[in-house]
């Protein structure tokens, strides 16, 4: 942890190349196959071996497919329909790209200046775009064609319009969050003007979005045009695309139904195989999908031990943990993030879990009831004896009856934790419930009175209020009070008040330790401060790379830590009252990393 | 709550507004002079120009918008000249049949979809999913038209099950059975595809509340895990699923166009398709109006709802 | 000596625009009227919690906020000049450093692209010049040369941390102010960041604005400090005299609410 001047480790830099991701996801290999083939049957159209598109034959008319001479027959004025559908494809690819790429274009722009600049310049272009949007899907490109008149290029142009506006909003809201973000004022102060941040730091970032959108509309456009065109409205003979194609061949849909369904069906694989494609390249583009968090998580994190534990011991003190390990699956191999530890926590203690990010401390916290995201999450090895019962050999249903009525959780940032569409006396009420089914109004009656208990002035005023209605600290009481609801015998508490500001963290530490005397809870506090494990813990164990390096009670820990690591991270506190001499007591610690 | 939907109904207003300037300026591009047009051989420039003044079309454009306009709230669209009959009356009437087959296909497509959205996020790479993902490929790269042919290939011509084309049977129809027979193949023709796309979003937005802290909370609570995706992850899905269901209202109303073409539905698409091969600029300028004042009325509503369930909207 | 910064009378209201329908929209002091000064070659630390005004403060000194009153003097120059005159006169005379260093680098750059627009637009030096500079810029901060090949996402927040200083550095301005800069760091990474600053301040001859809401951290770097609450400044003075016998209500309550390590049990 303190050798910062390492070079980086290397692993992260041989990714697998983005055509190669595309390519391992096979529903969008099989796309870009089929679209392939298509797009090089489409351009080869004029040196392929079949005759003249636009060549009528009547005495040959609706010839069936496999005819001699014509491979898939020939339509109601005997021209042969392999070449025609081969021509109509060029045109309906032609097409339908270039509406995407316009609409991209501009709609594109718009989303970028408007979203970049705000203020006024955004109010007006997206007013605009409103309206644009507030027309049903298709019938402004109607109202287009109908002023400019029936043709391949006004529906062409008709269609880009319509489409602009999906385009700037969407583009629109990854520039705003781009903007907001502290590199584009970093570039700001680094000299760059305006113009020179949105297309050389802002574009590059809200590329892959244009990229996605742009994949995941092309088909829909190829759609929109031939639909045009099948009304008659976009492509005029002797000009005629796949659309246009299949209206002509309406009429004689009874007598000769191939000539609508052939067109038809490669208007379907080519949209088909835009699809398949546009969703691969997002799933690559996408970092949230690439990094393979976007799974359902389980009700219970997977749990597949190595050996498994004795199921009951005796004389357990209210928490007893063994040999646990979790890890994450990273796609064939198990990345560990908590390796065999072991700890205890008896009736009424306070035990402090501390250590810096990536130690491991909140994986260990949420294995204990099996509440690791899961995918990735595993829990590989170990036991977690509540009242000596190990909860990962039971069943799922009793594991889930545990969870907020032995064992209760307090959360980190309150503000995601809380449901934001139900009122807070709810959410408590809901906890009751979920344990001692009292009815609804007893349980609300009650989650007033743990407002109460949590120190929330006017509960019964405040309980019908939203999370977002609350101050931060106020929530955390409501996360508080949700894990009184059923007195439990034991709250994990993952980094409570590190979302707080210290005079509202001083006074949400208070009421733990006042609930916790007067209750008898047994409290596992995990934090990253060692001022708070100072403030409240009884015993305190420290984490590091997913492993305990050192247990035991807090004072003797703080007063002579036996391993290095703790040694350091302890010197590394800087306390008030020591002013610049601070500075002077660490440099030492890491003068030999310097050298 | 009724503050809120004063607001969002005045906001409307100036939307409404910004849709009729549109549709003017739209009708402005058209290419030509109408006078000419009109006067044919007798376009003298007197001729011209004393028609250019009965019309009104000598004045500045803002107020020929404005002169427009007042006769649109009067309740005169103009006369579509192909039919000789007041614009309005046209319109009203073939809205009625767009809106019964719009109706249903919105009702199949928010049910089904949002059904088949949840059972494919819940069993997430299990074979429902990939029934349903399939099905969803299908329906958002299937041309609407052409699945419309198709179902009148076989349900109609080859099973001789359903009716191909119309509202009502020709003879002894116009009940109640007889519509939903002549309705039940545009209507799942249309809502196939917006089938599709409202499971994809419905998938994909129940994905992404359920990776949300708050399900985690849910979990520590130890409800049930019905509880926790039924209550607390729908519950939060749906607020961003409902304006989706606004836009499918859009496409639905758009998709009419080629259904109504196809299956010979007596309604607005239909009347605007022909409309426009005639260059029946009145009657298109009157349809088109009219869908997207009902279509913003719909988004109006779908607003209206997301705000009844996320208390944080109505701020 | 004069001062690098000078403020007086510094007030940023937010909102407060008329609506469509002539409604006043709400309006949000964010700071009402501070006056502060920073000498030359002194760490000023800022304490606050949030909402006390102290990053909207910072953003109006380096010009990314334009203040709703009252005149800013930095490096003797009036801050209007500076606007008037464009982002290079600011990015040329105070720089910024921001609490999240990993957001603060584009992850579609290099360390040496990103390090190269300051040298290029604000120093304007030749390509040989810059790759000189380059390389000293990122001994300075102690990082390994091949740095300026990689990406942003392949450092932890320490090592972002470290490049975002030198970025700063690199428009060779004297004045840096440093907004939360450790807030987001392992407490050893932390030191190791304190140490680091104090080195280049000493070095360099910097001044510095050191923003923080973590006590004992203001106190260890700082020569003088600022209390803000709700967008004033309740409180000034030399950093040891200020914390140890505090004047203002405040001010002791954000000492008495810091954890300790020396166990007195406060909460009993």
């Amino acid at each position: 942890m303190t050798d910062l001047t390492a070079p980086v480790s290397a692993p992260a830099r041989k990714r697998r190349s983005n055509l190669q991701l595309l390519m391992a996801n096979r529903l969008a290999a099989a796309g870009l196959f089929i679209f392939g083939f298509i797009v090089i049957l489409a351009l080869l159209a004029p040196i392929l071996p079949i005759p003249n598109p636009d060549i009528t034959d009547q005495p040959n008319r609706l010839l069936p497919p496999l005819s001699e001479g014509h491979l898939l027959g020939t339509d109601h004025l005997g021209r042969d329909i392999l070449s025609r559908l081969i021509w109509g494809t060029q045109v309906s690819l032609l097409v339908g790209v270039s509406a995407t790429a316009l609409a991209a274009f501009f709609g594109s722009l718009i989303g970028l200046v408007a979203g970049y600049v705000r203020g006024a310049t955004d109010s007006i272009l997206m007013r605009f775009v409103d309206m644009l949007m507030a027309f049903p899907y298709i019938l402004l490109a109607i109202a287009i064609v109908a002023a400019l008149g029936p043709g391949l290029l006004n529906a062409l142009y008709a269609i880009a319009l319509v489409n602009i506006p999906f385009f700037a909003r969407n583009i629109r809201g990854v520039t705003v969050s781009i903007r907001n973000r502290e590199f584009v004022d970093a570039a700001r102060l680094s000299g760059k003007s305006h113009a020179a941040v949105l297309f050389t730091e802002v574009l590059p970032n809200v590329l892959p979005v244009i990229v996605i959108t742009m994949s995941t509309t092309v088909g829909w456009m190829i759609l929109e045009t031939a639909g045009l065109s099948f009304l008659g409205l976009g492509a005029q003979p002797p000009t005629s695309d796949l659309g246009s194609m299949l209206g002509q061949a309406r009429a004689q849909l009874f007598t000769a139904p191939h000539a609508s369904i052939i067109p038809g069906v490669m208007i379907f694989l080519l949209v088909m195989s835009i699809n398949l494609l546009g969703d691969g390249v997002r799933d690559v583009l996408d970092p949230r999908l690439r990094s393979g968090t976007l799974g359902r998580p389980m009700p219970v994190t997977k749990i597949k031990r190595e050996t498994k534990p004795a199921s009951t011991i005796e004389d357990a003190p209210a928490l007893f943990v063994e040999n646990l390990s979790t890890g994450f699956d990273t796609g064939g191999s198990i990345t560990p993030a908590v390796n065999e530890i072991s700890f205890r926590l008896d009736k009424g203690e306070c035990l402090g879990l501390i250590g810096e990010s990536g130690s491991g401390k909140s994986v260990t916290a949420l294995s204990l009831m099996g509440l690791v995201a899961s995918p990735p999450g595993i829990i590989t090895n170990g036991g977690v004896y509540i009242q000596g019962q190990d909860v990962l050999s039971l069943r799922e249903q009793d594991l889930i009856a545990l969870r907020g009525a032995r064992v209760a959780y307090v959360f980190q940032d309150p503000l995601t934790t809380l449901h934001p569409l139900f009122s807070v006396a709810d959410q408590i009420a809901e906890a009751v419930l979920a344990h001692n089914p009292i009815g609804k109004r007893a349980a609300r009656q009650r989650a007033v009175e743990l407002m109460e208990t949590v120190g929330i002035r006017d509960a019964s005023g405040r309980a019908s209020a939203y999370p977002h209605e609350l101050s931060g600290g106020q929530r955390q009481r409501i996360g508080i009070a949700m894990a009184l609801a059923n007195d439990p015998d034991i709250i994990i508490a993952d980094e409570p008040t590190t979302a707080l500001d210290v005079t509202v963290q001083a006074r949400i530490l208070e009421l733990l330790q006042k609930l916790r005397r007067e209750r008898g809870l047994a409290l596992l506090l995990i934090t990253h401060d060692f001022g708070v494990v100072a403030q409240v813990c009884d015993r305190v164990a420290v984490m590091k790379n997913g492993e305990i390096v050192e247990q035991g009670e807090t004072q003797t820990i703080l007063r002579a830590p036996q391993h290095d690591y703790t040694k350091r991270l302890i010197a590394c506190v800087p306390e008030l009252g020591e002013g610049h001499s601070f500075l002077d007591r660490v440099r030492p610690l890491f003068s030999e990393a310097k050298a | 709550m009724t503050a809120y939907i004063g607001k969002r109904l005045l906001a409307a207003i100036p939307v409404i507004i910004g849709l009729s300037v549109i549709v003017f300026l739209v009708m402005k591009l058209i290419p030509g002079d109408p006078a000419q047009a009109l006067l044919g051989s007798y376009a003298t420039p007197d001729n011209v120009a004393r028609i250019n003044r009965a019309l009104g079309l000598d004045r500045s454009w803002p107020e020929q918008y404005v002169i427009w306009i007042g006769n649109l709230l009067q309740g005169d669209f103009g006369r579509s000249y192909i039919l000789n009959r007041p614009v309005l009356d046209e319109v009203l009437e073939r809205f009625g049949a767009t809106l019964i087959l719009a109706g249903a296909s919105l009702v199949i497509c928010s049910v089904l979809g949002i059904l088949a959205g949840i059972v494919s996020a819940v069993r997430q790479f299990g074979w429902t999913d990939r029934i349903v993902t399939f099905f969803v490929l299908i329906g958002i790269s299937m041309p609407a038209f052409f699945l419309g042919l198709v179902f009148i290939l076989f349900f109609a011509v080859q099973w001789r099950l359903l009716p191909a084309s119309g509202m009502y049977a020709v003879y002894g129809g116009g009940d109640l059975p007889d519509l939903l027979r002549h309705l039940i193949l545009p209507a799942s023709t249309l809502a196939i595809v917006a089938t599709g796309v409202v499971a994809r979003l419905t998938r994909a937005a129940m994905l992404e509340v359920l990776r949300q802290d708050f399900i985690r909370t849910a979990r520590a609570k130890g409800l049930s895990e019905n509880k926790v995706i039924y209550r607390h992850a729908f519950r939060a899905a749906l607020v961003s699923i409902i304006p989706v269901l606004g836009i499918q209202a859009g496409f639905v109303l758009g998709g009419a166009l080629y259904i109504e073409t196809v299956f010979q539905w007596p309604g607005l698409g239909q009347m605007l398709v022909k409309a426009v091969s005639t260059r029946d600029l009145l009657l298109v300028q009157g349809g088109v109006l009219v869908a997207a004042t009902v279509y913003v009325l719909v988004n109006l509503l779908a607003d209206v709802a997301q705000a009844l369930l996320d208390p944080r909207l109505k701020a | 000596m004069t001062n690098a910064i000078q403020i007086r009378d510094l007030v940023k209201t937010f909102g407060g625009g008329r609506s469509l329908f002539g409604r006043k929209a709400n309006e949000v002091q964010a700071v009402r009227g501070i006056s502060l000064d920073l000498k030359r070659g002194e760490t000023l630390g800022i304490v606050g919690e949030s909402g006390s005004g102290k990053s909207t403060l910072a953003r109006m000194l380096v010009g990314l906020e334009h203040p709703t009153s009252g005149t800013m003097l930095i490096d003797n120059k009036p801050w209007a000049d500076l606007a008037a005159s464009g982002s290079r006169a600011f990015g040329r005379t105070i720089q910024y450093v921001f609490q999240d260093p990993v957001a603060s680098l584009n992850p579609r750059k290099t360390i040496g692209d990103i390090l190269d627009v300051p040298l290029r637009l604000l120093c304007s030096y030749d390509s040989t010049k810059r790759a000189l500079r380059k390389r000293e810029l990122i001994d300075a901060v102690q990082m390994p040369l091949d740095t300026l090949e990689r990406y942003p996402h392949e450092f932890s927040g320490g090592q972002a941390q470290r490049i975002a200083i030198a970025r700063a550095l690199a428009a060779e301005a004297s004045i840096l102010v440093l907004d939360e800069p450790v807030s987001a760091l392992d407490v050893s990474v932390q030191a190791q960041m304190l140490l680091l600053l104090q080195q280049l301040r000493d070095d360099l001859a910097l001044s510095y604005i050191f923003i923080s809401h973590d006590l004992a951290v203001v106190e260890s770097i700082s020569d003088r400090v600022a209390v803000m609450y709700l967008g004033e400044v309740v409180e000034t003075g030399p950093a040891a005299k200020l914390f140890a016998n505090p004047q203002h209500d405040y001010t002791r309550s954000l000492i008495a609410s810091a954890p300790r390590l020396s166990a007195t049990d406060s909460a009993a």
